[in-house]
């Protein structure tokens, strides 16, 4: 308070705003934040004097604030501009790099930045990045990035809201700008780097530094990474609890290293398992490898997204398998939805883009006798015959809080037309339901 | 504001009442869209007491939006204006087809033909609003009556918002509960024949033709050497041919059902109707009442399910959730359009429009709309799909002024919430659903003839490569005589890894929604874009974990 009275009387030419009456001194600060009534256009009420609000209440005032709002608010006055930077209100930025030639959207000012870089680069602690698809957005970034040697930061996101563009930035210049924050930040908690030329070496100086407070790992489609980077990780990091990357860093090493006595319980894992080229192999998961993951974290979750040709899933779903959250992003036959109906007891989210032009009945039937847990499910080009639709959803009763069916896969019966099976597919799901529509010109 | 609108200017009926005399009326009748001599409510009622009548189209080149239209929408355009010309002819009237802008060529007529009548059918799209808001003003000013009648819809649009407490319905289903509480459908106004116009003249002049007449293609600019005969014929006559036929087989068909999609679905058929009813050519309600009795006859009397009239409550439901936002067509400043990082490139997007993708289904898709002016309802899913969140990941907005320029029924609220819809940026509408620019084609037409009717270069290819040429093996290529890459492009994007970024991206999206729980959904940039629109709350659960989930957004509308 002493502070702000020796700045009032130093404040010549700032601006202050119009309700404050200079000469008075503030007798009593009011507990409630912002919500003093001001007389229009006149003084200020007795007892509240805007300008000398103490820090506190600004910093608390201010978290609410957009960034924009807060800067307009910083121009005020000298108190409100000191408020403006205090290092509470720097622990998380989003810097937004795009460029006016490849995105629509409005990129973080570069004085702003620089002003961060200056000021605060010792403050921030959560970070992210969000880059759109031109290469001088990712690497504008990088350039940020190089830059944050005070920094301890606890979590670190690089995000393309478009094309990858980091992959298109020069590996090293990439490596080293990680690099630097993996060496000063000795306290990474959560890292988000898909979609990113990360390569093993990095990741070592990553679990060298941070293996004790690692705690997510995101790193689906880094192509530099090779099962035995991912595998270091695995065994030094122990208080990992959610990773995603692709299949082909899966072993079953990695697995057993996450299953391993001194590793906490994983909680999720997600796989990306993505075909370049059709005729692509995979290679096979030990069924006892998975056992050992669910002996070892029984409520983990198994993310799995595919996108693969329909004749590439020969190694798929032979064996018992632990997924619970199954999304087939190109079409998957109805033979692999069978096995998936066998193999799949701890499934919860099923969806299924597309299959083709022969009624899934029978695999649904299986899927609702046997994933007793599963609660969603989504159909999309596929065909299933409203009688067995019908069949499916008086099995999964109730526990079906989600379901996402097109109009056009249900193909009505001799027991059902289309618009008398929402009334008996909403009785046994205890709600009212419809399919999902699509505009018809 | 109670619709049917009937301004009237008390001076002028006072004084003729006042003096005994009766005044002489003439009238002029506007059309825009309503391009038809059935059903048109407002031309029937300014005839009624009309001493003259003239019929005109205001060709507008610089209104909002129409500047983007290619051939095939023009031609159809001049073809419903001939149209309309010859019927009244046969009624001793001609069509005045004026060139420029409304708001010029009104004050200019009024004084020219002693108008004190104006009649036109209402026009519930923003801009058409503040066009006719301007015109009102021009007539109140010259003392001449309004007549406007709505006819282009099957309800009032605003008694639904209003039956909705001021809102506009953001889910179809919520839409079509709404239907359900309106008051029936109004019954077709008569036609317009010779009956009704009775003493109702039209001066003619010895040079009409010169100065009114409906202008060529050649004579607005455009060249048409070489362009093929129209596959969609404009105008009133050709629409009320083609309820017919469509009925007729409908009737022969005996099934109301949704036809199931196959090959030959792909391809124009004589009973399609979209156009004309975008133009007018064709009452929305006569197709509305010839379905139901149609359906009563078939079906012995039974109630008409809703579902019967799924063409004609979609372009309801979009013109509805248009009628009160100008920034409709836009995703900044629109409240309902989600905020979506797209990606800005012009040689992407070109590729795209010109059907130079490299992916044959999408290329032929594109062709067939580019030569014809229609493509199938789920073509045009795929190729939303794969401009915007399925492969491309390029802004909706940009496809939707391509559609402009080349669909024939792509009218600015329809195109636009269509755009939307398939973008995923509102409507709530399920995000996973990707369509396979390969495998959706393939399973559609497995043949390819589609392909090979559009795309004849690929004519020869195998039924087997013909949707994935690039995987051909050389052998195949030559024998075909097109090689990929070189007589045919490579194909633009790899499908698996473009669909799984951008199904992470929207995710990503909607998480942030998320996380934002209980916040005002507004997307109002700032204030001087005014969107009469309120703020409304989205609650957006997750069925797991926030870190990943697949499905589950579900969003409630409080």
């Amino acid at each position: 308070l002493d502070r702000m009275k020796r700045m009032k009387e130093n404040e010549e030419d700032s601006t202050s705003s119009p309700s404050v009456n200079q000469s008075e001194t503030c007798k009593r600060i009011r507990p409630e934040d912002g919500e003093e009534p001001v007389a229009e256009g006149g003084s200020a009420a007795p007892g509240c004097d805007w300008a000398r609000l103490p820090q506190e209440l600004l910093l608390h005032i201010f978290q609410y604030l957009p960034l924009l709002d807060r800067a307009y608010a910083s121009q005020v006055c000298r108190g409100w501009n000191q408020a403006f930077h205090m290092p509470e209100l720097w622990r998380c930025f989003e810097f937004e790099l795009n460029q006016p030639a490849s995105s629509y959207l409005k990129a973080t000012h570069p004085d702003l930045i620089k002003q961060i870089i200056k000021r605060h680069s010792n403050h921030l602690q959560y970070v992210s990045f969000k880059v759109d698809s031109s290469t001088e957005s990712a690497e504008a970034a990088c350039d940020i990035l190089s830059q944050l040697v005070n920094c301890s930061l606890k979590t670190l996101g690089l995000i393309s809201t478009a094309r990858p563009s980091f992959m298109e930035v020069p590996k090293s210049h990439f490596i080293s700008a990680l690099t630097v924050v993996f060496v000063n930040s000795k306290s990474l908690s959560s890292l988000k780097i898909d979609d990113t030329p990360v390569d093993d070496p990095s990741l070592k100086v990553l679990v060298a530094n941070n293996s004790d407070t690692l705690k997510l790992l995101k790193m689906s489609s880094c192509p530099h990474v090779s099962p035995a980077g991912i595998l270091c990780v695995a065994d030094q990091c122990h208080g990992l609890r959610e990773l995603a990357l692709n299949y082909h860093l899966l072993s079953d090493e990695l697995l057993l290293a996450l299953s391993s006595e001194k590793h906490v319980h994983l909680e999720h894992l997600r796989i990306d398992v993505v075909s370049e080229n059709p005729g692509q192999h995979f290679h096979t998961i030990k069924k006892s490898s998975w056992d050992a993951m669910v002996r070892h974290s029984p409520k983990f979750n198994l993310v799995m997204y595919f996108f693969l040709y329909e004749e590439e899933f020969g190694p798929f779903f032979n064996d018992e398998i632990p997924v619970t959250h199954l999304y087939f992003g190109r079409s998957v036959s109805k033979e692999v939805l069978g096995r998936v109906g066998l193999h799949c007891p701890r499934l919860v989210e099923l969806v299924v883009c597309a299959n083709g032009l022969r009624p899934l009945d029978e695999e649904l039937i299986r899927i609702a006798k046997h994933c007793t847990q599963l609660s969603a499910i989504g159909l999309g080009e596929c065909e299933v015959s409203c009688s067995a639709f019908v069949e499916f959803v008086k099995m999964c009763g109730r526990r079906l809080s989600q379901l996402s069916i097109m109009e056009e896969v249900l193909i009505p019966d001799h027991k059902y037309s289309l618009d008398e099976i929402h009334w008996e597919v909403s009785k046994h799901l205890g709600r009212v339901w419809f399919p999902d529509m699509m505009p018809t010109w | 504001k109670n619709l049917p609108i009937i301004i009237f200017n008390i001076n002028v009926w006072a004084l003729g009442a006042l003096w005994g005399l009766r005044m002489v009326v003439n009238t002029i009748h506007w059309f825009r869209k309503g391009l038809r001599l059935h059903d048109n409510a407002a031309l029937r009622d300014s005839i009624r007491g009309s001493d003259s009548l003239r019929c005109i189209y205001i060709l507008d080149p610089w209104f909002a939006g129409s500047s983007n239209v290619g051939i095939n929408r023009w031609r159809f355009l001049l073809q419903c204006l001939e149209d309309l010309d010859a019927s009244l002819r046969k009624l001793n009237s001609r069509l005045f087809v004026i060139r420029g802008q409304p708001t010029d060529v009104f004050p200019r007529l009024f004084k020219e033909w002693q108008i004190n009548r104006l009649s036109y059918e209402y026009d519930s799209e923003p801009f058409g609003k503040e066009r006719d808001a301007a015109i009102q003003k021009l007539a109140s000013e010259a003392g001449v009556e309004l007549m406007v009648r709505i006819s282009h819809t099957l309800y009032n649009l605003d008694k639904i918002i209003e039956l909705n407490q001021g809102q506009p319905p953001l889910t179809y289903k919520r839409f079509q509960g709404l239907i359900n509480h309106m008051e029936a459908v109004e019954l077709p106004t008569e036609t317009i024949t010779a009956d009704v116009i009775r003493t109702c003249l039209t001066p003619i002049s010895d040079d009409h033709d010169d100065k009114y007449g409906v202008p060529s293609l050649e004579e607005l600019g455009f060249e048409t050497e070489g362009l093929t005969t129209a596959v969609w014929p404009g105008g009133e006559t050709e629409a009320l041919m083609r309820l017919e036929r469509h009925l007729e087989r409908k009737a022969w068909v005996a099934n109301f059902e949704r036809p199931r999609m196959n090959a030959n679905s792909l391809l124009a058929s004589p009973t399609g109707l979209s156009p004309y009813l975008r133009f007018g050519c064709l009452s929305c309600r006569l197709f509305y009442f010839k379905l139901t009795d149609l359906y009563k006859k078939v079906k012995k009397n039974s109630t008409p399910p809703l579902s019967l009239y799924g063409q004609l409550l979609w372009r309801e439901f979009f013109y509805t959730t248009a009628t009160n936002n100008p920034c409709f067509d836009k995703m900044d400043g629109n409240p309902v359009c989600v905020q979506i990082p797209w990606d800005r490139n012009r040689e992407a997007l070109a590729k795209w429009a010109e059907g130079r993708t490299g992916f044959p289904w999408i290329d032929a898709i594109m062709t067939q709309l580019r030569q014809e002016g229609w493509i199938h309802h789920l073509a045009r899913h795929a190729v939303a799909c794969f401009l915007t969140r399925g492969d491309l990941w390029i802004s909706w907005e940009e496809g939707m002024k391509v559609f402009e320029e080349l669909l024939l029924d792509a009218d600015w609220s329809v195109n636009a919430g269509s755009w939307m819809w398939l973008s995923c940026s509102s409507f709530f509408q399920q995000f996973f659903r990707c369509y396979c620019p390969v495998g959706f084609g393939r399973r559609t037409d497995p043949n390819g003839d589609f392909i090979r009717r559009y795309l004849p270069i690929l004519r020869t290819y195998p039924a087997k490569y013909i949707y994935d040429p690039w995987n051909a093996p050389e052998d195949v290529q030559k024998a075909a005589k097109c090689i990929i890459g070189l007589h045919y492009p490579k194909p633009m994007v790899n499908h698996a890894e473009a669909s799984r970024i951008n199904i992470e991206r929207m995710k990503q999206i909607y998480q942030q929604l998320s996380s934002y729980r209980g916040l005002v959904f507004n997307m109002l940039s700032s204030p001087a874009a005014p969107c009469p629109l309120p703020h409304f709350k989205i609650f957006i659960h997750f069925s797991v974990t926030t870190s990943c989930p697949i499905l589950s957004v579900t969003v409630s509308l409080r």
